[in-house]
């Protein structure tokens, strides 16, 4: 049990009084960014991100990683009392949340989605505890074609996952490495894609699409349906939450089950989002009583809450052993490894363990400090949301432009970002995904490095590839996920012409 | 065709982002083939990489786009957005553009001033009363965050500079 070991010597890390006091700022900034619409957990640590440059980097990544669970208990608050998601893996929490907050049972609906989330998240870190370092020293053996081979896999299965047309997924995907691409070649040194301009040689930094594609752009999909807010009030008092929690362990079998789908689907690069969503369908399949789903039934909220936290703390596992991300907040987060000067991937587990542990220990602190802070604050969290839109809106619009700046102290880099906003705004509009495109840009160039490694050691053959049953089987893996929609398009052909579904694929 | 008057058709913004998209696979095949796409002395030139991107990107648009013209009824007619929406969103869009445009000669402290009390008096029925304290506030705030708490300089324009930054 030499994880067990590793594991106190990072609580001894994370207990620190400074790594502490961060923890709880990251929790309360979170919620408050979970809360917040066109604030959310990945373009929220990109914004704050160039202010941990001074901190250890373990301080740095407690509190970026406090503030991700932070907007994960967040986006609960406004889906329940407001019907509207603060995050997008709440959108399933708002069909059967939003119905009890209208029963006035809003007190126990936000208990039974805190305390869900805590389970999912908790059960996703004791996974990640023992499975991680078992992960990271089989990558340790991994050369330049299995890493590669990796990152083809993750970007196969988001089309193979994909729950709209994969034709856009891939089409986001390219434009996104694309755009990892533009600047200098950091192997040949020569300029790619610039096209004569001189701002471009520095290339896009994916902390400025972040903030556009996922601020800037929800600011305007949000005004699009006016400019009130109108919600439940909510009120939690101990009662409640142990009339609650006294409930809760009947709903065991559930929850074990939603945690395991949330953890699946996060180190997979699905998501916490169609996590929660596959989560409350299959809640719904399997239960007794599917007609009460939507009416205000709790299993409907701790179904994809559950699931949702699992996913959002699981996508960290890939992310810390592999250096493949397993969600746009866990791509934010490497990119902060890389700026910090850590180098994401295996050898973490070997060269940082006092990071790594401390990291883990701090999602166990983390989402307690969450759990009391959400528990004890939400109507304060929920009083945001009645702050006049127009308020709200003006000072994201401000702390979006200034988390553009800061990322390289260039003003253009604000004029990007409005740029990206509007290019997010149609993509979400027309079901483009974001997470492909952002995830192609801060993997963009490692995979390519590792392409062209790859292949400089063949000398130009892509039997590389296949040259060994480790890496022909990551391979293979991809190409049946590359497959997988290509199938069903096939199957469709064979049925009569004219459905509606025909078209579509 | 009455539905126009309402609004932007979500299949005209489909082709057209289909369009643009086929246009910068073409635009990186373009580039990627004058630097050179194929294999040099020493390995995958730059280009290399880039170029079966681009190839990739205007395949998938183009598909994408023969998917979008068969598409016929109402997934056909539905609104990307109406026009009373757009008007709404352009409320926010075009201060916006304002706003990041002001920050080159005025610096980023006054333009958010500006901006806060323009969307408080204009789209929130504040008086300028209250909506200009609350913009001089953020700016103060702003400020004295990163400035001087955080250490971070942020664009500056000559009023700053007169009061001694």
């Amino acid at each position: 049990m030499e994880e067990l070991g590793l594991l106190m010597q990072g609580f001894g890390v994370a207990l620190q009084p400074e790594n502490m006091a961060l923890m709880l700022i990251g929790v309360i900034l979170g919620v408050l960014i979970g809360v917040l619409p066109g604030l959310g957990g990945a373009n929220g640590i990109a914004i704050l991100l160039p202010l941990t440059f001074s901190m250890s980097p373990v301080s740095a990544v407690i509190m970026l990683s406090c503030i991700y669970w932070g907007a994960l208990f967040g986006g609960a608050i406004t889906s329940i009392l407001f019907n509207i998601p603060g995050e997008p893996w709440s959108v399933a929490t708002t069909f059967d949340g939003y119905p009890m907050a209208q029963q006035g049972r809003a007190g126990e609906a936000l208990t039974a989605a805190f305390t869900s989330s805590f389970v999912g998240a908790f059960v996703a870190v004791v996974m990640i505890t023992f499975v991680a370092p078992i992960v990271a020293g089989f990558a340790l053996r991994f050369g330049p074609p299995e890493f590669f081979a990796v990152m083809f896999l993750s970007f196969a299965c988001f089309i193979g996952m994909a729950k709209g047309s994969p034709l856009k997924t891939l089409a986001a995907m390219m434009l996104g490495f694309l755009l990892a691409a533009v600047g200098m070649d950091t192997v040949t040194g020569s300029l790619r894609l610039t096209f004569g301009s001189e701002e471009m040689i520095r290339g896009f930094d994916f902390l400025v699409a972040v903030i556009g594609l996922f601020g800037i752009s929800e600011i305007l999909c949000s005004i699009e349906d006016g400019l009130k807010f109108k919600g439940q009030r909510a009120k939690i008092d101990l009662k409640v939450v142990m009339k609650t929690w006294k409930e809760m362990p009947r709903h065991w079998a559930l929850a074990l089950r939603s945690s395991a789908i949330g953890c699946w689907m996060g180190i997979t690069p699905a998501g916490a989002t169609p996590a929660s969503f596959m989560s409350y369908g299959v809640a719904r399949r399997t239960s007794k009583d599917p007609e009460g789903f939507g009416k205000g039934k709790v299993e409907g909220v701790i179904a994809p809450e559950t699931a949702a936290h699992a996913a959002g703390t699981s996508a960290l596992l890939p992310m810390l052993t592999l250096g493949v991300p397993g969600s746009p907040t866990a791509a934010v987060l490497l990119g902060g490894l890389i700026m910090w000067g850590l180098q994401p991937g295996p050898m973490l587990f070997v060269e940082q363990k006092d990071f790594v542990w401390g990291l883990i220990a701090s999602m166990y602190l983390g989402n307690i400090a969450g759990l009391l802070v959400v528990l004890v604050a939400v109507p304060w969290f929920a009083a945001i949301l009645r702050v006049p839109f127009p308020i709200i809106a003006s000072l994201i619009l401000v702390v979006c432009a200034i988390g553009a700046y800061t990322v390289s102290n260039a003003e253009f880099d604000i004029v990007l970002m409005l740029i990206f906003g509007v290019i997010g705004y149609v993509m979400k509009k027309l079901d483009y995904p974001l997470a492909p495109l952002v995830l192609a840009l801060v993997l963009g160039d490692r995979t390519e490095e590792a392409f062209r490694q790859s292949l400089l050691i063949s000398e130009g053959s892509l039997g590389i590839f296949f040259s060994n049953w480790l890496v022909s089987g990551i391979m293979l893996g991809g190409i049946v996920m590359l497959a997988w929609p290509l199938i069903g398009w096939l199957r469709g052909l064979g049925r009569p012409p004219g459905g509606p579904r025909a078209a579509e694929a | 065709m009455h539905s126009d008057a309402n609004g932007l058709r979500r299949g005209a913004v489909e082709i057209g982002t289909s369009v643009v998209l086929a246009l910068v696979g073409l635009a990186a095949i373009w580039d990627s083939l004058r630097i050179g796409a194929g294999w040099g002395v020493d390995g995958p030139q730059s280009g290399y990489f880039p170029f079966w991107l681009g190839l990739i990107l205007v395949g998938a648009s183009l598909a994408n786009l023969v998917a979008v013209l068969r598409q016929k009824g109402a997934a056909a007619a539905e609104m990307f957005v109406t026009w009373p929406q757009l008007k709404l969103v352009m409320s926010v869009f075009i201060p916006a553009v304002i706003y990041v445009a002001a920050i080159y000669p005025i610096g980023i402290y006054l333009a958010s001033a500006g901006l806060v009390a323009y969307f408080m008096t204009r789209l929130g029925e504040f008086s300028w009363r209250s909506a200009l304290p609350a913009g001089a506030a953020t700016a103060v705030v702003a400020f004295v965050t990163f400035e001087i708490w955080f250490l971070v300089g942020l664009p500056k324009g000559p009023v700053e500079e007169f009061l001694g930054y």
